[in-house]
């Protein structure tokens, strides 16, 4: 009974308060995440040889560097060279970043899959490449991507809660000073994880309808085969 | 040069792949209204020379020209070009991620920057003229080879182009799909469409040609009406050629 | 003072922080195949209750965080059960474990699905039971499509491992902003454990890459998944 109470009068409410943060991180990240895998992923297919090296060599350092200490380097390390942001949007940049260079590698792949015939076509037609990329082979592509970047937007989910080791009081870190001050920890810690798997499972069912809606009968042959 | 008429002119055009010369100095002039027909073995860079006509392949050497502007060379122009020289490809190319409709309608609207409904409209007129309008909301996985193809010649036509080029339109047809697409572009050249085709149908070729240019090894080896090159004793080669082809389909 | 000298000068540090990282990394790996193989097969071939349960398990340990999970079993479960005084590097690899296993069973349980039936077939009637056959047959099969699934997982543990830092585990991370706060040499030195980092992830990849190499099959597509 008094653990139901505590659930339902302390818990929850402060939850929902952290969980305002985390969604407020998610939705600032997801779209800039999105565009900077679509820029990268174009500019490594199709940029000359420097930008293309440029797109190849961030996509490199930032798989390569735990996120954790990438936001570390942004909050704790930026501001000794002069360049200091809030910690809300630390995390912010380090997140765009992150998921950035994951999507591009979906979005690559999928380039990568689309047929030489393609921008032939659109070239015969008068299209510039430019023309031709945005209209033809993007569109194409970023379907045949959904079920990676769909990923990456989970895994965005579940990391958004690194921004609680620089300060952010987002979902896991409300969850933190809530069973810290009652120390009430395996509840508050399964109620959180709960709030999270919804997050994820709400996700999923979304991306599901979205990927209906957006199906091109013949054109899921790649999503297929990457299962 | 001098004949009016002319509205695409090839001079001299030569492409090497690496070692092997594939283009060997093709020349000629294509009259408003003409179906010139290609025929050769395969690898004598027939598809490569309507490649080079739009500069989809930069050739090594010589010139195209349209209505007396120059082609080759026309930098940021080509894509100017490109509207008027309409291409119709062997794998059709559609635009997998998009319905016959808006395969018509994408370059209208990007290209050619009309209105939507302006756009939908010229697509729809095309989609009919080759007999597919009840076709229009499907996606190419939905079409029969044959259909796509005339999809493919619709959205080329949908230019409003000043010739077409055709790249061995029917290769990847079975038999009773090519009928429909070589109909199609018969009454195109009735209509008085100019074109350049590449094929091995010899039937299209001999009913509906203006001129056959008959290739081997990079250059023009014979050419001439197909009554002349057909009949004409001091023809042979191509002759020679189709007898082969005929044997090989008599196995 | 120069950056080098005072990398020379905190490298037992150093040393040891890699060393727990990695330490991490291999515990985990290894308790996420001998949990995340037994679970795949039984989400194939296990009773329906079986397939069941392994289904939530999976659920939940790839749905939560790894920082909640971290702060679920190092505050509430381990000591709830009497085990509050683990040591908090195997409190962190038990964890990553845990989890790793959650998302090891997925890549081979599609490793095993991907082999033909055929196979089965062929094995049952040799006479072989249907142990002796995912064993000798499916099982060796299967392995081999899984590794170049299976190998993502290193770079994805050995950057997870950093997260180990909020329960203080000593690894390099924990090592790193210790020498930071000492130092005061802020960019420098995080700079200089991302290089170590991104050295452990990619030399460790190229490891993989090679151990894939030596067990390929010709003709037996393990590009394939």
């Amino acid at each position: 009974m008094d653990q139901i109470a505590f659930i339902f009068d302390i818990l929850l409410p402060a939850l929902m308060q952290g969980l305002v943060v985390t969604l407020k991180l998610i939705v600032w990240s997801a779209p800039f995440g999105l565009a900077l895998g679509i820029g990268v992923a174009a500019g490594r297919q199709y940029g000359g040889p420097v930008l293309s090296r440029v797109c190849k060599t961030f996509v490199f350092l930032i798989k390569g560097t735990p996120l954790l200490l990438l936001l570390f380097i942004l909050y704790f390390g930026l501001p000794s060279i002069g360049i200091t942001f809030t910690a809300l949007t630390a995390s912010v940049i380090g997140f765009i970043l992150c998921n950035g260079a994951y999507n591009s590698e979906y979005i690559r792949g999928a380039l990568l899959s689309i047929k030489d015939g393609q921008m032939i076509a659109a070239q015969a037609l008068g299209m510039t490449r430019a023309q031709a990329i945005r209209n033809v082979i993007m569109p194409q592509a970023l379907r045949r991507a959904i079920p990676g970047l769909s990923n990456e937007f989970i895994y965005l989910i579940k990391y958004s809660s690194l921004a609680y080791m620089i300060t952010v009081v987002e979902l896991s870190g409300v969850g933190k000073n809530v069973a810290t001050k009652y120390f009430i920890y395996t509840e508050t810690f399964m109620v959180v994880g709960i709030v999270y798997l919804a997050l994820v499972t709400i996700t999923t069912v979304a991306v599901n309808i979205l990927e209906k809606r957006v199906a091109v009968p013949g054109m899921n042959r790649a999503a297929a085969a990457q299962l | 040069m001098s004949d009016n008429n002319i509205v695409l002119r090839v001079e001299d055009i030569h492409k090497s792949f690496g070692n092997n010369e594939v283009l060997r100095g093709i020349s000629f002039g294509v009259r408003r209204g003409e179906t010139k027909v290609f025929i050769g073995p395969s690898g004598t860079g027939k598809s490569t020379l309507l490649r080079c006509i739009n500069q989809l392949t930069i050739p090594d050497r010589g010139s195209v020209w349209l209505d007396g502007e120059e082609v080759t060379n026309s930098g940021a122009r080509i894509n100017y070009f490109r509207q008027k020289i309409g291409m119709v490809f062997q794998n059709y190319y559609l635009f997998d991620h998009l319905t016959a409709l808006k395969n018509v309608e994408l370059a209208l609207l990007k290209v050619r920057g009309m209105s939507r409904s302006e756009a939908r409209e010229k697509a729809l007129t095309e989609l009919r003229q080759v007999g597919l309008e009840d076709w229009a909301d499907h996606y190419p996985a939905e079409l029969s080879g044959g259909q796509a193809q005339r999809v493919s010649i619709a959205r080329a036509l949908a230019m409003d182009p000043d010739v077409i080029l055709f790249d061995e339109p029917t290769s990847a047809l079975d038999p009773e799909l090519t009928r429909e697409v070589l109909e199609v572009m018969k009454k195109l050249a009735l209509q008085g469409m100019t074109m350049l085709v590449v094929t091995h149908e010899m039937g299209f070729a001999c009913s509906v040609a203006t001129e056959i240019l008959f290739m081997e090894n990079g250059v023009v080896a014979e050419q001439g009406t197909p009554d002349l090159l057909m009949h004409d004793p001091k023809f042979t080669r191509m002759k020679n050629f189709i007898g082969q082809f005929d044997s090989y389909r008599g196995d | 003072m120069d950056v080098l000298s005072i990398l020379i000068d905190w490298s037992p540090y150093i040393v040891a922080g890699i060393a727990a990282t990695l330490g991490l990394v291999l515990i985990a790996l290894g308790i996420g195949i001998l949990l995340g193989l037994p679970m795949a097969l039984g989400q194939v071939y296990g009773s329906r209750p079986v397939r069941w349960a392994i289904g939530i398990y999976v659920w939940f340990f790839r749905g939560l965080p790894i920082l909640v999970l971290l702060f679920l079993f190092w505050f509430g479960i381990f000591p709830g059960i009497g085990l509050g005084d683990l040591p908090a590097f195997v409190v962190g690899a038990v964890v990553l474990g845990l989890r790793g296993a959650a998302y090891q069973s997925q890549i081979f349980r599609g490793a095993i699905q991907s082999i033909g039936e055929g196979q089965m077939i062929a094995a049952r009637s040799l006479g072989m039971s249907r142990f002796i056959a995912i064993y000798s047959v499916i099982l060796p099969q299967a392995m081999r499509i899984a590794l170049p699934g299976w190998s993502n997982e290193y770079p994805n543990m050995l950057t997870d491992s950093a997260v180990c830092y909020a329960i203080g585990v000593a690894e390099l991370l924990t090592v790193t902003s210790r020498i930071v706060s000492q130092t005061y040499l802020t960019m420098p030195i995080f700079l200089a454990s991302a290089g170590i980092f991104i050295l452990l992830n990619y030399g460790g990849i190229k490891v993989l890459h090679g151990v894939e190499r030596r067990i390929a099959i010709p003709g037996f597509g393990s590009g394939a998944v």
